[in-house]
């Protein structure tokens, strides 16, 4: 995309920015500003986040950080790792991510690769009855009451059975196939007597490493990300995921891990805080950084493969 | 059904030309039915899937005019029309209800539509590539911060005398704010946040339409003296319109549609009154309640989804009077 972006550019090569109107010259001077501006407002808060989480508690509640850590200390990974309903939690997120993922790419893949094929009878209606449930759903307690009574509640079931597909993911990959798969690939494979099956496996599988690629993430992220399935599903705390278990320690500010960590405190540590903002500002800050870590570490690595799931979706739009 | 299907060579892929002129469609279609049998195999189980947790739970939405008791099922259950639903409209909640849904989202529609815009047109023009590519990689991050973390982020930082905000007004003398605690805060820390984390994910589509502008028309515009500014306006804004519509479109009939869970987890006491959406309504009188009204609830829920529905034809209709541009 970026590529693409230059050739539209010519503006910015040595040989006419000389030619430059004045007010052109101004004008990527305001647009730098802007962007600056832009890119600090986004930062700042990350790097604040970061660096709190690096920091002595204290001087987090002390209000002396705001930009890089004051008296740089681990503590709060130290209170982050030894707290258990986390691990708890990371581990059911982990299970529902993989076998969610899997099942989630089975399923998109089996009803893109018929929607993409213009032999197939059918693919309109098809099309509609997925596309319809992007506009118009049945709502939060008919759904609810389905699941119940399929017996599906407070099982890990109920986190990954009931969400198989998301039908843009479907757009997105149909529109890949249409694009990339030439119909005459179909045509020569069933003359040589590939079966429907095979073609998928054979043909359809080996050119879609990038869109698998993209819905793979889109999907994973999903999983990782979950909150409201699990806060409408799930009672039981050993099939939780991650999000609800920092639910209650970020949002509601109410947790177990505080209260156990409580016993652990010296007297010296709460000159000026209480007890409980001091392992808030612990645990808080470092928690921030864990959960979001292991989405954030492999994001500069796939980062070309999610825009490129937005504009394939572009394209069709 | 006579006529020979010689037009759309696509569709009948895979036979020989010399066949191809004497297929009737319905012999087509026949032949490609008996001949795809495996692909009707393969959407088998999506097919179950679709029908039964996305259009079962339509047909569920029956019980908005029923009194529903779970022991006796849906089709047990007696008849009593429109009473669930006319008892929301004379709720004391409805009008609070209804309008914060409402404003919240055309708050962010306002703001949070046109700004990814914008940075997408400052991204097109920056002239330092590998800043710019920086800039990207960064405001497309917050994009994969969960709702929750974002919620904990928020809290961190507009939090009342230990949020980074409140400390800084503080050092520069001023009064603090209960920004989260006040329902007048509400909607700006809400639609504020919401941007600052959506805006530069939202910003790529534009991108990419911003690189499909024909160069030429620019190479021209240039070589009659045209100024960045006034191709912007006159050849990128109308070049990037369809995809502007067409998700104008799409975000209008979301209108109703407001993120469940951000509102519900920014939610307290005292911001309640701007935060209580239909979304998080129905969650309460229908399953955090201790005696849930499932019936109510799903007529709640089901008001708002038919009238997004209808808000979605309406625009869409506009859209294809005034633009050409629609979504079907």
């Amino acid at each position: 995309m970026v590529r693409a972006t230059d050739r539209t550019l010519p503006a910015s090569t040595g040989a006419t920015r000389i030619r430059h109107a004045r007010e052109d010259r101004v004008f990527y001077l305001i647009n730098g500003v802007l962007m600056t501006v832009l890119f600090i407002i986004v930062i700042y808060p990350l790097i604040y986040i970061v660096s709190s989480s690096f920091s002595d508690a204290n001087e987090v509640l002390a209000g002396r950080v705001w930009l890089l850590p004051r008296k740089p200390s681990l503590e709060g990974y130290q209170a982050v790792f030894e707290f258990k309903q986390l691990w708890v939690g990371y581990g059911n997120t982990a299970f529902y991510t993989v076998f969610g993922t899997v099942y989630n790419l089975l399923m998109t893949m089996l009803v893109a690769y018929p929607l993409s094929r213009r032999d197939f009878v059918g693919r309109s209606l098809l099309m509609f009855l997925f596309a319809f449930t992007m506009f118009f759903q049945g709502g939060l307690i008919p759904t609810y009451l389905l699941i119940r009574s399929l017996g599906l509640l407070d099982t890990r079931a109920v986190m990954i059975i009931p969400w198989a597909i998301v039908v843009w993911n479907v757009i997105i990959t149909r529109t890949y196939l249409e694009a990339n798969v030439p119909n005459e690939l179909y045509e020569a494979a069933w003359v040589d007597g590939a079966s429907n099956t095979r073609m998928l496996w054979a043909i359809v599988v080996p050119v879609s490493g990038p869109i698998i690629a993209v819905i793979t993430l889109f999907y994973a992220v999903m999983h990782w990300n979950q909150f409201f399935n699990a806060l409408i599903y799930l009672r039981d705390e050993k099939l939780v995921p991650l999000q609800i278990v920092l639910r209650e320690i970020l949002v509601m500010n109410s947790s177990a891990a505080i209260d156990d960590l409580m016993a652990d405190i010296t007297e010296e540590e709460l000159l000026q805080m209480t007890k409980r903002e001091y392992l808030q500002a612990l645990i808080q800050f470092a928690l921030i950084v864990v959960a979001t870590v292991p989405v954030l570490v492999a994001y500069p690595f796939v980062q070309k493969y999610f825009v490129r799931g937005v504009m394939i979706g572009a394209i069709k739009g | 059904m006579s006529e020979p299907l010689v037009q759309s060579a696509p569709r009948s892929a895979g036979l020989p030309a010399s066949r191809r002129r004497t297929l009737t469609k319905g012999r087509w279609t026949w032949r490609n039915i008996s001949r795809n049998w495996e692909m009707y195999l393969m959407v088998l189980l999506p097919v179950v899937w679709l029908i039964v947790f996305m259009y079962l739970p339509m047909y569920g939405n029956v019980i908005a005019f029923k009194r529903f008791v779970p022991a006796r099922g849906i089709l047990g259950s007696d008849w009593i029309g429109f009473d669930q639903f006319i008892r929301f409209f004379q709720s004391f909640k409805f009008r609070e209800i209804m309008w914060n849904t409402f404003y919240l989202n055309a708050y962010d529609l306002v703001f949070g539509f046109p700004l990814p815009i914008v940075l997408a047109l400052i991204l097109h023009y920056a002239p330092w590539q590998r800043y710019r590519k920086t800039v990207q990689m960064v405001t497309y991050a917050p994009h994969f911060i969960s709702t929750v973390v974002m919620v904990g982020i928020i809290m961190k930082l507009f939090s009342q005398r230990i949020g980074l905000l409140n400390v800084g007004l503080l050092q520069f003398g001023m009064q603090e704010v209960n920004f989260l605690g006040d329902a007048a805060w509400f909607p700006h820390v809400y639609v504020w946040t919401g941007i600052w984390q959506s805006m530069g994910w939202g910003a790529i589509i534009f991108l990419a339409a911003l690189a499909a502008v024909d160069p030429e028309l620019h190479e021209s515009a240039r070589v009659d003296g045209a100024t960045i500014w006034r191709r912007m306006w006159h050849i990128d804004i109308p070049g990037i319109l369809p995809v502007i519509i067409i998700l104008l479109i799409l975000r209008s009939g979301q209108i109703l549609n407001i993120g469940f869970e951000k509102v519900f987890l920014m939610q307290n006491p005292l911001n309640i009154g701007a935060s209580e959406v239909v979304d998080t309504y129905v969650y309460k009188v229908g399953l955090a309640s201790r005696s849930p009204n499932f019936s109510y609830a799903t007529a709640i829920g089901l008001f708002k989804n038919l009238l997004a529905f209808l808000l979605l034809l309406a625009v869409n209709r506009i859209s294809k009077r005034l633009s050409e541009t629609s979504l079907w």
